[in-house]
C-alpha cells in the first residue's frame, strides 16, 4: 500500500483555471479570505430533491485532484457547525420544512450557495403539488451555480465566490 | 399463451427490447393467482403502479410487472371508477408494499385490507387529492403540513429509538431511518421516504416523447443512461422501431461506463466507511479520470441525454474508441492492484465479512435484482444468457457473465463490484473495436394511444420503464421503477444482527437511490 501512495504521488491540481479578470478577481479575493478566516469554511451540504447527479459533482470535489480539504474546505455533519449551506434542489415540499430548520440552526453570518440548475430556478422539475421549485423561494440565497449538473470547477468556483462577498 | 398455467391470455411485446409478455387480469381473484403462481416459480414482483384511463375506458388500471425466468409479465387489471380497490399483494410479495401505498397516494386506488398509511403524501397535498388524476388540477396552494407518521414501536426494557433524517450525515440524498436499539445492537429498521418526491410522473404527463426522455435521464442522476435506455427501448416498443445496431452498441457502451464509473466510487466509499482512506484517495482518482474522459467524448461527465428514443445522440469516431479501450487497460491494471490490498487489508475485511448478511432465500423473498441480488447468489442479470432466457441486442452476441458471490454480506457486494468491473471493461473493449458500420439514430413515428415496457439491467439492479401514449400522440403515463424499491426494504432487514455503527457501510454496500423511488 505504501508503495501504491508513492507511485501515485500528489495528484492534486491547482485551483481552477481562471478566465476572465472577473473570475481571476473571485479566486484572489477567495484566497484571500480563505486566509482572513484562518483558511477555514465549514459547508453543511443539503440535499433537498435532487436527482442525486449534482451530488456526486461535489462528491467529486473531495478527490484527490480537486482536493478541497487542501483549501481549509470541509464539509460537517452539522448546520450548527457550518459557515456554509451547499443545497440542492428543486426543494420538494417534503424537504421544505427540514431545508429551513437546517438554515435556522445554521449560525450567522451565513452562506447559502444553491448549486444546479433546479437549485437556482427549479429545473426541469419547476414549480408543482410537490416542488417549491429555486432554493430561493425557501431560503435566501447568496451564489447561484447553475449546470445540469455544475462541474467541481463550477462548483470550487461558486464556493470562493459566496466567500467573497 | 399462458403463463404458470394461470387463465390469463398473453401476447408478446412487439421489437427488439428485453422479452415482455402482456395480459389482462379479469378480476382481483385472477391477478392474486397469478401472483401466487409467479412466486412459486420463483418470480420476483419488478413492478406495480395505477393510471387513470377513465376518459378512454371508464376505469382506473393496475399494473404490475413480474419477472420471471424468461423475461417478465406485465398484467393489466381494469378497476370501476365508483370503487377502485384491488386485493393487497404484499402478503404474496412484501415488495408491493411501498408500490401499493405510493399508488394510493399518488392515484387513488386502494387494497383490500393492508397497511394504509400514505408513503409519498407527507402533508403537502389532502388525503383525498390525487395527483396523477386527470381532474386533479395543479394543485400548488395546498398548505403543506407536515404529518406525523406512525412508526413501528419496539418496546421492552432498555429499547430505545435513534431517528436519522431526513438530512443526514454525509453527502447524501434525504430520508428518515427509524432504528430500535439496545445498547448498540440494532433490533429494527423502519425506512421512511418521500422527501425526493418532486411529482415527476405527473411532469411526464402530456409531454412529447422527446421531452420525456430529458426527464427521464433525471429520475436518478446516477443511473441516467439506464433510465435513458429504458425509456427509449419503451417508446421504441411502442412505436414499433429498432435503432440501428451501431446505436444499440453505443448504448451499452455508456452503460457500461456509467456502471464502472459507479463501482469505482462505491469501492472507495466502502473503504472510506471502514476508515481506510488510502482507499477513497485511489478510487476517488480513478473515477475522476474515468469521468473526465466521458466529458471530453460523450460531452457530458456523466452522459445525460446521449441516448435517446430512436438511437442515441451522439457518434464515436476512431481517437475516441481508441481512448476507450487504452483507459480500459490503464483502469484495470490500478484495479486489480487496489483488489489486492483491500483483499488483503485484515481491518477492512473484518469491517466487510459477515456484515450486513442477506441470503439468497430472502432476496427472493424481496424481490430483490441486479447487484445486491447477485451477491446472494442468485444469477439475475438481464444482460446474460440463462436457461430459457435470451438477452436483448446487443448483449445476446457478447455473452455477457454475470458476478455472483453468495455470502450476501458487504464483502460480497464488494467482491461483486470488483468482478463486475473487470467484466464491463472486457464488454467496453468488445464494444470499442467492433462496433458496425451504420447510422445512430431512426425517427420515432408518432404512435397514438400505443404503449410499451422498457427493462434495462442498471448498475444498481433493474431499471424498468412503463410509457403510454394519448391519443393525441402525447404522453399519457411513464412510470419508472428503480430498483431501490425492492432494495430499501433488503436494507432493513440486513442490518438486524448489527450495531448502529456498521449501519452507514452496510447502507454504502447497496448505496440505493432515494430519487430514482420518491420520484
Amino acid at each position: 500500500m505504501l508503495k501504491r501512495i508513492l507511485r501515485t504521488g500528489i495528484v492534486s491540481e491547482p485551483p481552477p483555471e481562471v478566465l476572465t479578470a472577473e473570475q481571476r478577481e473571485v479566486a484572489r479575493l477567495g484566497e484571500e479570505i480563505l486566509r482572513i478566516l484562518g483558511r477555514a469554511l465549514t459547508i453543511r451540504q443539503v440535499d433537498a430533491g435532487s436527482c442525486n447527479g449534482c451530488e456526486l459533482e461535489i462528491h467529486a470535489l473531495s478527490n484527490p485532484y480537486t482536493n478541497l480539504e487542501g483549501y481549509g474546505i470541509k464539509f460537517v455533519a452539522s448546520p450548527r457547525h457550518a459557515d456554509m449551506l451547499l443545497v440542492t434542489g428543486p426543494v420538494t415540499k417534503n424537504m421544505e420544512h427540514a431545508l429551513k430548520v437546517a438554515w435556522d440552526c445554521t449560525p450567522d453570518p451565513k452562506l447559502v450557495v444553491a448549486v444546479g440548475d433546479c437549485g437556482c430556478c427549479g429545473g426541469i422539475f419547476g414549480e408543482s403539488y410537490a416542488s417549491c421549485g429555486a432554493v430561493e423561494n425557501v431560503i435566501p440565497v447568496d451564489v447561484r451555480v447553475p449546470g445540469c449538473p455544475p462541474t467541481p470547477v463550477a462548483l470550487l468556483q461558486g464556493i470562493l465566490a459566496a466567500v467573497r462577498r | 399463451m399462458r403463463l404458470f398455467g394461470e387463465p390469463i391470455e398473453f401476447e408478446k411485446q412487439a421489437g427488439i427490447g428485453s422479452p415482455v409478455w402482456r395480459g389482462r387480469a379479469d378480476s382481483g381473484e385472477a391477478l392474486s393467482a397469478f401472483a401466487v403462481a409467479a412466486h412459486r416459480a420463483d418470480g420476483r414482483l419488478a413492478a406495480l403502479w395505477g393510471s387513470d384511463e377513465r376518459l378512454r375506458s371508464g376505469c382506473f388500471r393496475l399494473n404490475c410487472v413480474f419477472g420471471f425466468s424468461a423475461g417478465h409479465a406485465w398484467v393489466g387489471l381494469d378497476l370501476p371508477a365508483n370503487r377502485p380497490a384491488y386485493p393487497d399483494l404484499a402478503g404474496i410479495f412484501p415488495a408491493a408494499n411501498r408500490m401499493q401505498r405510493a399508488t394510493r397516494d399518488l392515484v387513488g386506488i386502494a387494497t383490500h385490507g393492508g397497511d394504509q398509511r400514505p408513503w409519498l403524501r407527507h402533508g403537502a397535498w389532502p388525503a383525498d387529492w390525487h395527483p396523477l388524476r386527470h381532474d386533479a388540477g395543479e394543485g400548488r396552494d395546498f398548505p403543506n403540513a407536515p404529518s406525523d407518521y406512525d412508526f413501528v414501536q419496539v418496546g421492552g426494557e432498555g429499547a430505545h429509538e435513534i431517528p436519522v433524517g431526513p438530512i443526514h450525515a454525509g453527502i447524501i440524498e434525504p430520508g428518515h431511518f427509524r432504528f430500535s436499539v439496545i445498547g448498540e445492537r440494532l433490533l429494527r429498521l423502519e425506512q421512511r421516504f418521500g422527501y425526493q418526491h418532486k411529482g415527476i410522473e405527473k411532469l411526464f404527463i402530456g409531454m412529447s416523447f422527446a421531452e420525456g426522455a430529458r426527464l427521464a435521464g433525471r429520475i436518478s442522476g446516477d443511473s441516467t443512461c439506464a433510465y435513458a435506455w429504458a425509456y427509449a427501448s419503451a417508446v421504441e416498443a411502442a412505436c414499433v422501431i429498432s435503432p440501428p445496431p451501431r446505436a444499440l452498441m453505443l448504448r451499452a457502451l455508456m452503460l457500461e461506463r456509467e456502471r464502472v464509473a459507479n463501482h469505482l466510487g462505491d469501492l472507495g466509499a466502502l473503504g472510506n466507511d471502514a476508515a481506510l482512506a488510502f482507499g477513497f484517495s485511489q478510487f476517488m482518482r480513478l473515477k475522476e479520470d474515468w469521468l473526465r474522459l466521458n466529458g471530453k467524448f460523450f460531452g457530458h461527465r456523466f452522459m445525460m441525454d446521449r441516448i435517446v428514443p430512436g438511437g442515441v445522440a451522439l457518434d464515436l469516431e476512431a481517437p475516441a474508441l481508441a481512448a476507450v479501450v487504452e483507459q480500459c487497460d490503464a483502469i484495470g491494471r490500478e484495479v486489480k492492484e487496489l483488489r489486492k490490498i483491500y483483499d488483503e487489508h485484515a481491518g477492512l475485511q473484518d469491517r466487510f465479512l459477515t456484515t450486513g448478511v442477506i441470503d439468497a432465500a430472502l432476496a427472493r423473498e424481496l424481490s430483490l435484482s441486479g447487484m445486491a441480488a447477485r451477491a446472494t447468489g442468485l444469477l439475475l442479470d438481464g444482460r446474460a444468457w440463462r436457461q430459457g432466457y435470451t438477452p436483448p441486442p446487443p448483449w445476446s452476441t457478447l455473452g455477457v457473465r454475470p458476478a455472483t458471490d453468495e455470502r450476501g454480506d458487504v464483502a460480497a457486494r464488494a467482491a461483486v463490484r470488483f468482478a463486475e468491473i473487470f467484466e464491463s471493461l472486457r464488454l467496453l473493449r468488445e464494444l470499442a473495436v467492433g462496433l458496425p458500420d451504420s447510422a445512430v439514430c431512426v425517427e420515432v413515428p408518432p404512435a397514438p394511444g400505443a404503449s410499451g415496457l422498457g427493462v434495462i439491467e442498471g448498475w444498481r439492479g433493474e431499471v424498468l420503464v412503463g410509457v403510454a401514449y394519448d391519443d393525441g400522440g402525447k404522453l399519457a403515463r411513464v412510470h419508472p421503477h428503480d430498483p431501490s424499491w425492492q432494495a430499501w426494504p433488503a436494507l432493513e432487514h440486513a442490518v438486524m444482527k448489527d450495531i448502529v455503527p456498521d449501519f452507514p457501510l452496510i447502507n454504502k454496500s447497496f448505496n440505493l437511490s432515494y430519487s430514482g423511488a420518491d420520484l
